[in-house]
């Protein structure tokens, strides 16, 4: 069985300017243990999955109109607002990509550590502080016991980082959910995230979910991808199967759009045209009308995950006859 | 050799930090440019890596004079920009121009595309009155921006687009020399390679200069012929891309090239990562001697007391590090 099963997720956010499908009927399986990259550019709808899967969409405007999200004999979806509390910040967790506004500037990173384990473990103060002291300890910050009874402010960008990763991981989740953790951070203090949060996973034996824009990041981190596109799954492999032998041609263009550092090429791949407005209905494949390869059927029919080995599927009208 | 088209030299930059609100009084100095000399010559594309906070931004704003260089100076097409002020500066500065990072901020929001572009062609008087528009028109062709959205306002575009105009409003001054800064960080991957090819067409067919400066290596990588890297405000390594990138020579640059994510998960798997430890250190304290000493894995005594200049470290390349000669 695995960890987490979404079916058929959708979320919809009821604007003025119609309904916006930002997530359309996607599904996946996590097991325990493992990392899941969701790679995919802004407005995919990689962040909204994750937020729906956890209760955090304000609604209104959005709301999810169906599937479910099976952890541990639960369905997320349809959890009473308490019983998706007792989950959420214990068994899964999540960390964000700006540590600066997700952290409470008027609360010293202490209470903020301790303040998972207080809600739900109802462990005193006294044990709080000391765990508090040992989780940033495990995530590299020096002086920890000087450093509770200081604010936000006073830790640079890669320190609060950091902080957000004790936070998150202090109740022992069995599913760390980490959103862009690494976006706004310089090279070499990513380069120490990453690292931090592969070396703490192999510790508690957590599973991972990495949402990027980055291919780099998920060389290096992942051992499954999934690359969405206008509220879906496109494409959902190994990451060697992804980088080495992609199917899809959105996961193609993704990757030679990107300047790599080993060799220079004159130009880069770019990909024609924009993103759908997700607020119309898109009658083909969301990709065909910026699709290299796109014929007629692929402009009329809507396109589904098929399976072309196991463990690797991709939605394409083409993938019989088209060579990447 | 000819003489470079842009030649700094031993610039500085440094803002005083001020505390209190009736009676300020210096507290600090923030020295966010520290003594760097850096050349580029004419039809080259030199890329300026760093991490946020090297001062890689504030060097470019002192060549421009946004801000004020504290020391040092600035060699462009035979002028000091250091010492121009007034109507000299005025008239100096079509020929450099800067793209900012954030296309949002960058362009004004109540004007049109052709407001925005006509007005540095009617204060320079590039053309004459009647031929404004069909200028805008060519401006808007060159960076591909098709003409019926001339009368459009930035909010009507997307990030990509915007960057255009952004462009589109450089060119129009007909500048020598274009400072670049992080223009593509705001942008996703597919739009990211648009803005990049435009600019690499744009440098080979008007042979463009252009001091590109990313947080990106790869970004820099591919559009830059030279790199220098910064740390702290002192340039530690410049020298032809393909060197600084295969065969790094200074420890922080060997760091940084290391750090950077590679998108091939066999490279990922068996490469040697130099991991630094903690951050880069406060600007406005910066430590002793050589500024990346606390963070260097090659660091000895003589690093935290004496300054490395920077030298030939052979191939064309410059190095700022003491222990150039013994590292592996």
């Amino acid at each position: 069985m695995a960890l987490l099963e979404v079916d058929n997720l959708k979320t919809y956010f009821h604007t003025r300017n119609g309904i916006v499908r930002a997530v359309d009927g996607v599904s996946y399986s996590l097991e325990a243990g493992e990392t899941v990259g969701i790679v995919g550019e802004s407005g995919s709808g990689k962040s909204v999955l994750h937020y729906a899967m956890l209760g955090l969409i304000p609604q209104p405007p959005g709301r999810i109109e169906g599937g479910s999200v099976h952890f541990d004999g639960m369905d997320l979806v349809q959890a009473p607002a308490k019983a998706l509390r007792g989950v959420r910040g214990k068994r899964i967790s999540m960390i964000f990509q700006d540590p600066m506004t997700a952290l409470n500037p008027y609360m010293k990173i202490g209470s903020q550590i301790m303040e998972p384990l207080r809600i739900h473990e109802g462990v005193d103060k006294k044990t709080a502080r000391t765990q508090a002291i040992d989780a940033l300890e495990a995530v590299g910050i020096q002086d920890a016991e000087k450093r509770l009874s200081m604010y936000p402010h006073e830790f640079s960008g890669g320190m609060r980082q950091r902080v957000m990763i004790a936070m998150a991981l202090i109740t022992r989740p069995e599913i760390l959910i980490a959103d862009e953790p690494t976006t706004a951070l310089d090279v070499t203090v990513q380069a120490q995230i990453l690292e931090l949060i592969k070396q703490r996973q192999q510790d508690l034996g957590m599973a991972v979910i990495l949402i990027t824009h980055d291919l780099g990041v998920v060389a290096g981190m992942c051992d499954r991808v999934l690359v969405m596109y206008a509220g879906r799954f496109v494409e959902a492999a190994s990451t060697r199967t992804i980088f080495n032998n992609c199917k899809h041609p959105y996961t193609r263009a993704l990757m030679d759009a990107m300047p790599a550092t080993q060799q220079t090429s004159e130009m880069l791949y770019t990909i024609p045209g924009m993103p759908p407005d997700l607020s119309q209905p898109i009658p083909g494949c969301a990709f065909a009308p910026r699709c290299a390869h796109a014929t007629d059927v692929c402009h009329e029919k809507p396109t589904q995950l098929d399976r072309i080995s196991d463990g690797h599927h991709a939605a394409c009208h083409r993938l019989g006859d088209l060579a990447l | 050799m000819t003489t470079p088209l842009l030649d700094i030299r031993d610039l500085k930059t440094h803002f005083p930090v001020k505390r209190g609100l009736l009676f300020p009084r210096n507290i600090g100095t923030v020295k966010a440019v520290d003594g760097v000399s850096l050349s580029i010559h004419e039809g080259e594309v030199l890329g300026l890596v760093g991490e946020s906070g090297c001062g890689k931004s504030t060097l470019a704003r002192s060549i421009v004079r946004l801000v004020h260089p504290t020391e040092g100076s600035i060699h462009f097409m035979g002028r000091n920009l250091a010492g121009l002020s007034g109507e000299d500066l005025r008239k100096a500065r079509p020929q450099l121009q800067m793209i900012f990072q954030d296309p949002y901020a960058s362009l004004n929001p109540r004007r049109t595309v052709f407001d925005t572009l006509a007005e540095p062609l009617l204060t320079h008087n590039i053309v004459p009155k009647n031929e404004v528009t069909a200028e805008v028109n060519r401006l808007m062709d060159q960076v591909g921006l098709a003409h019926r959205f001339v009368r459009k306002y930035p909010h009507e575009f997307s990030g990509g687009q915007r960057q255009r105009i952004a462009i589109a409003r450089a060119l129009a001054l007909r500048p020598k020399l274009i400072l670049a800064d992080e223009p593509v960080s705001a942008l996703d991957v597919s739009v990211q390679a648009q803005i990049l090819n435009l600019l690499k067409e744009l440098c080979n067919d008007m042979g463009l200069t252009m001091l590109l400066i990313s947080h990106d290596l790869s970004v820099v990588r591919h559009m830059a012929q030279r790199i220098a890297v910064m740390y702290l405000g002192r340039v530690v390594e410049v020298g032809p891309a393909d060197q600084v990138f295969h065969h790094p020579s200074h420890p922080y640059t060997c760091a940084l090239v290391s750090a950077v994510p590679l998108a091939d998960p066999d490279l990922e798997e068996n490469r040697a990562r130099v991991l630094l430890q903690g951050d880069p250190p406060s600007p406005m304290n910066p430590p002793g001697g050589c500024p990346f000493h606390p963070r260097c894995n090659y660091a000895e005594a003589a690093c935290a007391t004496e300054r490395p200049p920077l030298v030939d470290s052979g191939g064309q390349r410059q190095t700022a590090c003491l222990r150039l000669d013994e590292l592996p």
